[in-house]
């Protein structure tokens, strides 16, 4: 406990002080990598998804490189995003983020581009991923899973009723109103009524988004809630019936009963990606590329596949996990090419406010 | 000692069937044997088992142990200072308002004002920046208790002291010092406790590496039911229980209001 | 001479006094000033400058955050924030007071065990309690299951994820605080003018209505304010017991700083729910100025 008086007592007293600002990163500082760095000297700190990747990552790859990994988790994009753009350095050097938000935090300057040299094993990434929409080049992200965004419901409980179509979510049988959920982050809120009107789930169309928003409204008298987290738990209750449902997430309720299916509605989908970035704050860069390698050999990402029972865009570590875990989860054997049909979702710039007063007007409503 | 009570019997275990009827179903489910949330299947301690092993609770818990340790400290002296200062040398009814602000201000706007001023200096957000955050609202509790007191003490002998040619500071350690202590142990705890259990300003102002023990449960929370949320709720229900207790015991809880 | 010296003396005097006070009180002030009142102008400095396009702030001046703020949508969340607000803290007064007016009732040694045990869930994680009702109102949860059991319902009832669940969730957190002023508001009444009351002529709910009730009524406001002001800036209940359903003006200020990135917006609904609640402190002030100038006059 002494330890820590001393370190409050004296940060408190720099406060006081102001003499704070020394403490920022100089941003100018891009001087290049050291291939030969000791990453045993360097740590990290790593954001993921609470539950999204196997529990001990971050001891193998401490074994490996001798750097200590301290992983911290976010429950949404949004959580982690608030804190990678406060301003200042966030402590975090590697973050996991979806494509759309990658692709906002480039567009900031947080991002260091990646020094593909130090990441051979990227090699082992699909061709077609490297050229996804909100990152052409994968200049400064890895993806490190991928997947669309579907119903996920109980054929138990929905017996005749099965959903087809985005609309079998929105404007559900009575009997289904109250046993329903769609998720609560922005762009996948909007999703399911953008595909159902045939809309682009990029649209920064003004009518088209009020269209989206007088469906959404409609939609929420049958809904249970709005749940990015637990809605496969509540499928597995019963609790709901059909649910707005991530493919590998919908796979964590299958898990726990069979009954418990997915399909991507005939509207089509998106298809996301969820991505490994380095923040240009991070004083571990090598350490930080070391990592993302790490994460694509072959073994380790057939190992998250195994564990997060998500797709990853890499080729040898689906053909290494697949055989084992397509009689289960139908939805891993979705391949590449029908992914890609899917829109990709990119960045909104000044349009994602109209997006987040869509958000408002449907959930206060 | 119910007869006299009447009617008034009805509310009163109405009100406290109330408040404990979702903490007994917390700790009876604290002892299920499986995980399903809301079906008995057996007795088992695993739970508690699978808690105290679980890094990130450990973690967790070891920081809000250190905030709450620091916080309450630098909202011990400065909320006492602040006490006696306005007890004694300066009483002004606008300086009152302003040191006890910080106690019922919306947790909100403390925290977003908080985010923005550590933002704008640029400053690392981790355990240090919780800190200091909650002794600001700690130290407002501990000078309204410590200011209560004092107004129930009497200035007079402090006032001779004075007279002796003692210096303020000599008579603060001598007389009032000794006399507040039931306040103080008082306050500490208080702080100790809210601190705790504080979430809206550690969730604004802490870094994404320390999450504090109301930050985990936050989380863990939002992925859903689970048996080791009720295991822990148990054990968080029994520790702020002795720490009010023993609060209570060194002031008692009408003084407090 | 003599003179000068009393005058040096007294100088000295009041210099020891003015270092004193200084002493005391300058730590906490300037802690308060640098940690409160500086964030809070920097909130409302912000409110006039522009969002950037991924967050952070431009310097350029403008008003119209607040024009935004008047619009029918973030006026309707306020309105609704605010009813459901009040809806708790009336039912926290409606339970509250004759749980408080029984305390008194009991003799004092029980009085405070029962004290105790009305503010001890206060004491535990809010999160956690309000967790608590998930597992105990979820259609699948033990209340839908014994009353399924004991054949009062055949389909379970959808309790969650309402604005009613919402005002039950801020309820159950902050009655204690409700409780606790108005048991220490009744408690100070002194009991001998009740019985004279009584004396002279007035029967027992008379007394009640004319002595106990309006010197109860300062607790009954610090009460108010208590529950009030908490459940307006709440967004942890709102989200876990309204299922996202329900947006509350702590929600929109959340979203704003954590998701949407418009701090400037942001600072403007900030302020606004500041100064509704200056608002609030300055009237329960007023009142119970004139209830306690009503009874010494």
């Amino acid at each position: 406990m002494r330890m820590t008086r001393k370190v409050t007592v004296s940060s408190f007293a720099a406060l006081l002080l102001f003499g704070l600002s020394a403490c920022s990163g100089s941003d100018s500082d891009s001087s290049a990598l050291d291939p030969n760095a000791d990453l045993s000297k360097q740590t990290l700190t790593v954001s993921i998804w609470a539950a999204y990747y196997p529990e001990d990552i971050a001891a193998k790859f401490e074994e490996k490189y001798g750097t200590k990994v301290t992983i911290t988790n976010h429950a949404t994009n949004e959580e982690v995003m608030a804190k990678l753009t406060a301003g200042g350095d966030s402590g975090i050097d590697v973050a996991f983020v979806s494509g759309q938000f990658a692709q906002a935090l480039a567009a900031q300057g947080l991002l260091e581009n990646l020094d593909k040299s130090l990441i051979p094993n990227s090699s082992n990434l699909i061709k077609e991923a490297e050229q996804l929409s909100y990152d052409q080049g994968a200049k400064y992200s890895l993806p490190y899973a991928w997947g669309t965004t579907g119903i996920c419901y109980r054929s138990d409980l929905m017996k005749g009723d099965e959903p087809t179509s985005w609309n079998d979510l929105l404007t559900p049988k009575p009997k289904y109103k109250g046993k329903i959920t769609m998720l609560a982050t922005e762009r996948w809120l909007m999703l399911p009524a953008q595909k159902a009107l045939g809309y682009s789930a990029n649209t920064q169309d003004e009518t088209e988004m009020g269209k989206v928003k007088d469906l959404l409204i409609k939609a929420k008298a049958n809904l249970l809630a709005y749940d990015d987290t637990t809605f496969y738990e509540r499928l597995v209750s019963g609790e709901a019936v059909m649910v707005e449902a991530w493919d590998g997430w919908c796979n964590y309720g299958i898990a726990k009963n069979k009954n418990i299916k997915f399909i991507v509605p005939k509207e089509g989908s998106d298809l996301w990606a969820d991505t490994m970035v380095v923040l240009k704050t991070s004083k571990n860069k090598e350490a930080a590329h070391a990592f993302l390698n790490y994460i694509y050999d072959v073994d380790v990402h057939s190992w998250v596949v195994d564990n997060i029972l998500y797709k990853v865009p890499n080729k040898a570590a689906m053909a290494k996990s697949l055989p084992a875990l397509v009689g289960d989860f139908p939805n891993m054997g979705i391949s590449p090419a029908e992914l890609l049909q899917q829109e990709g979702l990119v960045d909104l710039g000044k349009a994602s406010s109209l997006y987040t007063r869509i958000a408002t007007e449907v959930t206060s409503k | 000692m119910g007869s006299k009570l009447g009617w008034l019997k009805l509310p009163l275990y109405g009100a406290l069937l109330f408040l404990y009827l979702p903490i007994a179903v917390l700790i009876f489910m604290s002892f299920n044997e499986s995980d399903a949330p809301f079906t008995w299947t057996g007795f088992s301690t695993r739970w508690y088992g699978e808690l105290i092993s679980s890094p990130e609770i450990l973690t967790g818990f070891r920081n809000t142990l250190i905030v709450a340790i620091a916080a309450t400290i630098i909202a011990v002296v400065l909320g006492t200072l602040l006490a006696v200062g306005l007890a004694r040398y300066q009483r002004s009814a606008a300086l009152e308002a302003i040191a006890l602000t910080p106690a019922i201000f919306p947790d909100l706007a403390l925290a977003i004002g908080l985010l923005t001023l550590f933002t704008n200096l640029n400053y690392a957000l981790g355990l240090d920046s919780v800190i200091i955050s909650h002794a600001l609202f700690c130290a407002a509790f501990v000078t309204a208790i410590v200011r209560g007191r004092l107004h129930q003490i009497d200035s007079s002998l402090e006032q001779a002291a004075a007279d002796l040619g003692d210096t303020a500071v000599g008579a603060f350690f001598r007389i009032t010092l000794p006399s507040i202590k039931p306040a103080l142990i008082a306050g500490a705890l208080l702080s100790f406790t809210l601190s705790l259990d504080e979430f809206v300003i550690a969730f604004f102002t802490n870094g994404p590496s320390t999450p504090t023990l109301p930050i985990v449960i936050y989380s863990m929370v939002r992925f859903g039911v689970s048996p080791e949320i009720n295991a822990l709720a148990t054990l968080v229900l029994l520790t702020s229980a002795l720490i009010i207790i023993i609060a209570q015991r060194n002031l008692k809880v009408k003084d407090q209001i | 001479m003599a003179q000068a010296l009393v005058k040096t003396e007294r100088d000295a005097n009041q210099r020891r006094a003015l270092i004193s006070r200084s002493i005391f009180l300058i730590p906490g002030l300037a802690y308060i000033t640098i940690f409160m009142l500086v964030p809070l102008g920097f909130i409302f400095f912000y409110t006039f400058l522009t969002r950037g396009t991924y967050g952070g702030v431009e310097y350029i001046f403008t008003l119209e955050n607040y024009t935004r703020a008047l619009d029918s949508l973030y006026v309707g969340i306020l309105m609704e924030s605010i009813m459901i607000a009040a809806a708790a803290t009336l039912l926290a007064f409606l339970i509250g007071f004759p749980t408080a007016y029984a305390i008194t009732k009991l003799p004092s040694n029980w009085q405070n065990v029962f004290l105790l045990l009305i503010v001890l869930p206060f004491w535990t994680n809010f999160l956690i309690r309000t967790y608590a009702w998930i597992v105990l109102l979820n259609t699948q949860g033990f209340l839908n299951k014994g009353l399924i059991n004991t054949g009062l319902i055949n389909q379970p009832l959808e309790f969650l994820y309402k604005p009613g669940a919402v005002i039950l969730g801020l309820l159950y957190a902050f009655l204690p605080l409700m409780i606790l002023p108005i048991y220490s508001a009744l408690v100070r009444i002194d009991p001998a003018m009740k019985e004279a009351a009584i004396n002279l002529g007035a029967s027992p709910s008379q007394a009640f209505r004319q002595i106990t009730l309006p010197l109860a009524l300062p607790g009954v406001l610090v009460g108010a304010i208590f529950v009030f002001v908490p459940s307006i800036g709440n967004f942890i209940v709102p989200e876990l017991l309204g299922g996202g359903k329900t947006v509350m003006v702590g929600n929109l200020i959340r979203d704003q700083f954590l998701k949407a990135r418009d701090w400037p917006f942001g600072s403007v609904l900030a302020i606004s729910m500041v100064v509704m609640l200056l608002i609030l402190f300055f009237l329960q002030a007023r009142v119970n100025k004139a209830v306690l100038g009503e009874k010494s006059g």
